[in-house]
C-alpha cells in the first residue's frame, strides 16, 4: 500500500450525501475512487458562475470545490502564482493587485449575464472554460498562461503536468488540453499561472462610428500597426448609451481601441494611431486611465447583456469573415458586439429554435468559425448541441476522454453526448 | 531503444516495393548510401540507419504511408530539417523514416487575418522573410532558425531568445493539419484565434512526433517593432547579475530578450569573435527592449538604474542597430566559440526559476570540478532557460560517459530547485531516462494512455520522450506491483 493509499484509507467519507465539499486533496481522491468503483457520475462545480454553460446532464452526486481554496505560493519576481483550484478569482486578483501585477488574459465575468451582479468564479472554472477577454489577440487565451497543474483523473489518481517555469517542454503539454475541457477530463486541484506586471497606463481611443464595416477596417489597421493595441471592440448604436463616461462625447455606435504601457509611450502611440486612422477630432474621444479601465471592465463583464432574458451565443471567427457573418445573422432579431479586434462576436438572439440554431451553425462553420451557446432557453438546451464539433474530432475526443476518465464519471455529457 | 523487429527487417524489400506502389518510386530510398544522410539529427552523438526513407509530396501520400505502416506494424519516425538537439528524429533500425523535406512551400500569406499558412518543412526564418517587406515577422526565433523547419518547431514547441515577451511556438500557432498513425487526416485550429472542443492543437505542440505527422501549419505574424535597443552590462558576480534580472522583471519591465553569459563563455566568445565584451566581468548580460521609441527609452532608463544599483561594472547602450547587432553577434557565436576550446561540447537545456541562477551555477561549477570537465554557461535569463555547454572529447568513451553523467546531474538539479528538464530542446532520447526525475509513474502513465489512445500499437516515433519502464523500475521510481505492470497493452521496450 502506498503512502497515499494509506492516508486515504484513514479518511472516512460519508457517501450518503449528495453534495461533497472537500477541503483536502485526499478527500477528493477518495470521492473519485469511490465514484470510479461504483460507476457514479459527478457534477463538478466551483463557484457556479458558469455552470449554466454546457449541456444538461444526469449526475447522481455533486463535487463542490468551493472550499478547496487558497493561495499556495506567489512569487511576484518569478511571475507566477500557485493556487488551489477552488480559489475565487477575485481573491487572486486582489493579491496580485498588491504587487501591481495581473492575470493578463482578463477572463470574462459571467455573473452580470446570469444574475445581474459580479461573479467571476473560481480559478478552476476560469481555466476549465478558457474564455479570455479583450487582450486575447495580444497575450493569448487563458490556456497560454497556465504553466502547470495538478489534477485527479477519473480513476482517482493524482497527476501533474508542467511546473512553475515559463519554459518547459517536458512531456505532453496537458495544461493546454485541460484548459477549456469543462471539467470532463480531470478535476483540477492546483494551478500554476503566469502573472504579468500591470501596464503603467491604459488609454482608449473611442471612435464615433455606427458602421460595422468601418469598425472592422479601423480595427484591422490598428492591430496591424506598430502602435501595439491591447483591445479592440465595436458596439453598435443600441449599446452606445451603455457607456456614459466623462470623456466620451457621444452616445451612438462606437469602435474602441486600447493602448497600454508606460505613460509617455501610450500618449505617443495614441497620437500616432489616431493619425494613422485618419480620424478627425470631432469623431474621436480619448479615455484616460481610469475611464479606460472602466470601459474594458464593462466589456469583460459583458455588462451590455446584464440579466439578459434571451439567448447568448459566442462566435469565434477569422476576422476576415466577421462582416459577412454578421450581415447574414442580421436576418434574425439580434443584438451583438464585437471583441478581440473583430474575431469574437457576442450575439443575443431574441428568439432561437432548433432550426435557426442549425442554420446559424452552418453559416459560422462555412466561414471557418465555431459557436458556443452561452445562454439558451431550457427547453432548447435539452436538444441542442452547446458546442460544435466535427465527426473526426469527436472520435479523437472520445479517445482522449477515455484516457483520462475511462468510466465517464466527470461531467458526463456536459460538452458532447457520449463524452 | 525499442527491440528491433527482425520480421520487419527481413521484409525490407517487400516493404520498399509496397511503398513504391503508394508514392513515386524515386521518393522511396533504400540503398545505404541514400539512407546515410538521415542516420542522425542535431544530437550527433547517436546514429542509427533507418530501414527505409520515404519522401512524400502530398498529405494523401503521408496518410497512405501511415495507414500502410499501421496495418503492417511498421515503426515510423517523422523528420523535418533534422536540426533537433534531443534526438527526436533519430531513426530506428526497423523504421520507415518519413522525411518531410518536399513540403517546402509557403501556401498563403493572409495579412487581413495576420497569419501565414505554410507547409511544415519551410524554415522558421523563411516565414519572416516572406512577410518582412510589409513590416511583419514571425516571433519565435530558435537559434537554428535559419535551418530548422516550422513543422519541427511545432513538434518540439521551440522557443528562442524572445520567448519571455512573445511566447514559444505554442503561443504563436493558430492551426495545423495533421495525419494520425491510422492515416486519419484532420485539422486542429485554423485562422480563428480559438477552436472548438478539446485543445488538440496545444496537445500536439511539443509532442515530439509521437502523436501525429504535421502536414500544414498556420502561424500568427506580428507587426515588427518600431524601435529595438539593447544594453550590454557587465557584473562583478553572478549573484549581482541574477539580482538585476529579478529586479528588472519585478519593476514591470518585460524585455524582448535578456541573456547572461558567464566568464568562461564571455572569454571564449571574445577570443573567438572579437566581440569586445568586458573581460573582467564574472557575468555579462544583454537586455533588449522593443516597441515604440518612448516605451523603449523608458525601459532602457529603468534598466540602467537597476543595473547600477546591482553593482554593474560596465554598461553600454546600443546607439544604432549595427551596434545592437554587434552585441548579439558575440552571444550568437558563443556555441561555436566553445567548439574551439574542446573537441566536442554537449549543450544542455534546463529550465530554472530565475532567482535560482546563482545557486545553480555554483552547483554546475562544483560538478565541473567533480567530473573534471570544463563548462561554460549561457542563460536565457528572462525565462529561466539555462544552456550549460559541457566540453569533452567524443573519441574518448570515458569522456563522453562523464559528460553525459555531468549533464544528467545538472538537469536533476534544475528539477530539484523547481525547474524543468528541458526548456526548449525537447526530451527525445537524450533526456528520456530522466523523466522519472520530473514525473512519477502516475503522471507518466497518464501521458502514455494519451499516446495509446491515438497510436494503439505505439508505432509513431517509439522510444522517444518516455522512459523505458524497466530502467525506471530498477531505479525504484515506478511502482510495479507483484511483477505486473499496469497497462499491459502498452509495449515496453
Amino acid at each position: 500500500m502506498s503512502m497515499e493509499e494509506k492516508q486515504n484509507s484513514q479518511t472516512s467519507l460519508d457517501f450518503n450525501q449528495n453534495i461533497f465539499k472537500p477541503t483536502s486533496r485526499e478527500e477528493i481522491v477518495e470521492i473519485v475512487k469511490t465514484c470510479y468503483r461504483k460507476n457514479i457520475p459527478l457534477e463538478i462545480n466551483g463557484l457556479k458562475s458558469k455552470n449554466k454553460i454546457g449541456r444538461n446532464f444526469q449526475s447522481e452526486k455533486t463535487l463542490d470545490l468551493s472550499d478547496y481554496k487558497g493561495i499556495i505560493d506567489y512569487k511576484p519576481e518569478e511571475l507566477y502564482i500557485k493556487v488551489k483550484a477552488g480559489t475565487p478569482l477575485k481573491e487572486i486578483v486582489e493579491e496580485l493587485d498588491k504587487n501591481n501585477q495581473q492575470l493578463a488574459f482578463e477572463p470574462n465575468d459571467f455573473g452580470y449575464l446570469f444574475s445581474g451582479e459580479s461573479n467571476s468564479g473560481s480559478i478552476g472554472g476560469v481555466v476549465s472554460c478558457n474564455f479570455a477577454g479583450s487582450r486575447r489577440f495580444k497575450v493569448g487565451s487563458v490556456r497560454d498562461h497556465i504553466l502547470g497543474f495538478q489534477g485527479i483523473n477519473g480513476k482517482g489518481e493524482t497527476i501533474k503536468s508542467g511546473g512553475t517555469v515559463v519554459k518547459n517542454v517536458t512531456g505532453y503539454d496537458l495544461s493546454k488540453l485541460v484548459s477549456g475541457s469543462f471539467g470532463t477530463l480531470t478535476i483540477l486541484t492546483e494551478l500554476s499561472i503566469k502573472v504579468l506586471p500591470k501596464p503603467e497606463t491604459s488609454k482608449t481611443l473611442v471612435i464615433k462610428n455606427p458602421h460595422l464595416k468601418k469598425a472592422i477596417d479601423f480595427l484591422g489597421k490598428a492591430l496591424s500597426s506598430s502602435t501595439d493595441p491591447s483591445g479592440g471592440v465595436f458596439y453598435p448604436d443600441y449599446f452606445g448609451k451603455d457607456f456614459v463616461l466623462n470623456d466620451l462625447t457621444h452616445d451612438g455606435g462606437l469602435t474602441a481601441i486600447r493602448i497600454e504601457g508606460p505613460t509617455n509611450s501610450v500618449d505617443q502611440r495614441v497620437k500616432r494611431l489616431s493619425k494613422e486612422l485618419g480620424l478627425l477630432d470631432q469623431e474621436l474621444s480619448i479615455l484616460d486611465n481610469e475611464q479606460s479601465n472602466i470601459f474594458w471592465s464593462r466589456t469583460k463583464n459583458l455588462e451590455v447583456f446584464k440579466k439578459l432574458e434571451s439567448n447568448l451565443l459566442r462566435i469565434v471567427l477569422p476576422v476576415s469573415e466577421t462582416l459577412q457573418v454578421i450581415q447574414k445573422l442580421k436576418s434574425y432579431d439580434i443584438k451583438y458586439f464585437v471583441d478581440w479586434g473583430g474575431s469574437l462576436i457576442w450575439a443575443a438572439f431574441e428568439t432561437l429554435n432548433a432550426k435557426i440554431l442549425s442554420d446559424i451553425k452552418d453559416i459560422v462553420k462555412k466561414h471557418q468559425g465555431y459557436i458556443t451557446l452561452i445562454k439558451i432557453e431550457d427547453d432548447l438546451k435539452a436538444s441542442a448541441d452547446i458546442f460544435t464539433i466535427d465527426p473526426i474530432k469527436y472520435k479523437i475526443s472520445e479517445k482522449i476522454k477515455r484516457s483520462f476518465d475511462p468510466k465517464r464519471i466527470f461531467n458526463p455529457g456536459k460538452m458532447y453526448t457520449g463524452i | 531503444m525499442p527491440k528491433v523487429d527482425n520480421a520487419i527487417m527481413s521484409k525490407k524489400d517487400k516493404i520498399a516495393s509496397d511503398l513504391r506502389g503508394i508514392i513515386n518510386s524515386k521518393n522511396v530510398l533504400s540503398n545505404p548510401d541514400e539512407l546515410r544522410p538521415f542516420e542522425t539529427d542535431g544530437l550527433t552523438a547517436y546514429r542509427k540507419m533507418p530501414l527505409l526513407v520515404v519522401m512524400p509530396e502530398t498529405v494523401n501520400e503521408v496518410s497512405q504511408i501511415l495507414k500502410y505502416c499501421n496495418e503492417n506494424k511498421i515503426k515510423v519516425v517523422p523528420r523535418g530539417a533534422g536540426t533537433g538537439l534531443s534526438g527526436g528524429s533519430m531513426p530506428l533500425e526497423d523504421c520507415v523514416l518519413i522525411a518531410m523535406g518536399k513540403f517546402n512551400k509557403i501556401l498563403e500569406i493572409d495579412y487581413e487575418n495576420r497569419c501565414v499558412v505554410t507547409q511544415p518543412c519551410v524554415t522558421n526564418l523563411a516565414i519572416t522573410h516572406a512577410v518582412q517587406d510589409k513590416g511583419f515577422y514571425y516571433a519565435p526565433d530558435p537559434s537554428s532558425q535559419i535551418a530548422c523547419s516550422i513543422g519541427g518547431n511545432v513538434a518540439e514547441n521551440s522557443g528562442g531568445v524572445h520567448s519571455l515577451k512573445y511566447g514559444a511556438t505554442t503561443n504563436n500557432l493558430l492551426g495545423i493539419e495533421v495525419v494520425l498513425m491510422d492515416g486519419t487526416i484532420t485539422k486542429f485550429g485554423g485562422k480563428a484565434m480559438d477552436s472548438e472542443g478539446y485543445d488538440f492543437l496545444g496537445l500536439m505542440t511539443g509532442s515530439e512526433g509521437l502523436l501525429g505527422v504535421i502536414t500544414e501549419v498556420t502561424v500568427k505574424i506580428l507587426k515588427s517593432p518600431e524601435v529595438v535597443k539593447a544594453a550590454l552590462v557587465g557584473f562583478p558576480s553572478i549573484e549581482d547579475a541574477g539580482n538585476c534580472v529579478a529586479e528588472i522583471i519585478a519593476e514591470g519591465c518585460i524585455p524582448a530578450g535578456m541573456e547572461i553569459m558567464d566568464k568562461a563563455l564571455t572569454k571564449a566568445t571574445n577570443d573567438y569573435s572579437k566581440a569586445g565584451y568586458p573581460t573582467d566581468a564574472e557575468a555579462m548580460m544583454i537586455v533588449e527592449f522593443d516597441g515604440t521609441e518612448h516605451e523603449v527609452e523608458a525601459y532602457i532608463q529603468k534598466t540602467k538604474e537597476i543595473a547600477e544599483k546591482n553593482n554593474s561594472s560596465s554598461l553600454k547602450i546600443s546607439k544604432s542597430n549595427e551596434e545592437r547587432l554587434k552585441f548579439w553577434a558575440g552571444r550568437k557565436a558563443a556555441f561555436p566559440a566553445c567548439g574551439v576550446l574542446a573537441p566536442d561540447y554537449m549543450c544542455m537545456d534546463g529550465s530554472i526559476p530565475r532567482g535560482k541562477l546563482a545557486e545553480v551555477l555554483n552547483e554546475i561549477s562544483r560538478l565541473s570540478k567533480k567530473y573534471n570537465l570544463p563548462v561554460a554557461n549561457a542563460f536565457h535569463a528572462g525565462d529561466g532557460n539555462l544552456h550549460p555547454l559541457i566540453m569533452f572529447d567524443a573519441n574518448d568513451k570515458e569522456s563522453l560517459r562523464k559528460c553525459e553523467e555531468f549533464g544528467a546531474d545538472i538537469l536533476k538539479y534544475c528539477v530539484k530547485v523547481g525547474g524543468a528538464l528541458t526548456g526548449e530542446h525537447g526530451v527525445g532520447i537524450e533526456k528520456r531516462e530522466l523523466m522519472c526525475e520530473a514525473f512519477n509513474d502516475k503522471d507518466i502513465q497518464q501521458q502514455l494512455t494519451i499516446k495509446v489512445a491515438l497510436d494503439p500499437n505505439s508505432l509513431l516515433n517509439p522510444g522517444k520522450v518516455y522512459p523505458i519502464l524497466r530502467k525506471c523500475a530498477e531505479e525504484g521510481r515506478v511502482h510495479v506491483h507483484g511483477g505486473k505492470t499496469k497497462f499491459p497493452d502498452i509495449p515496453r521496450f
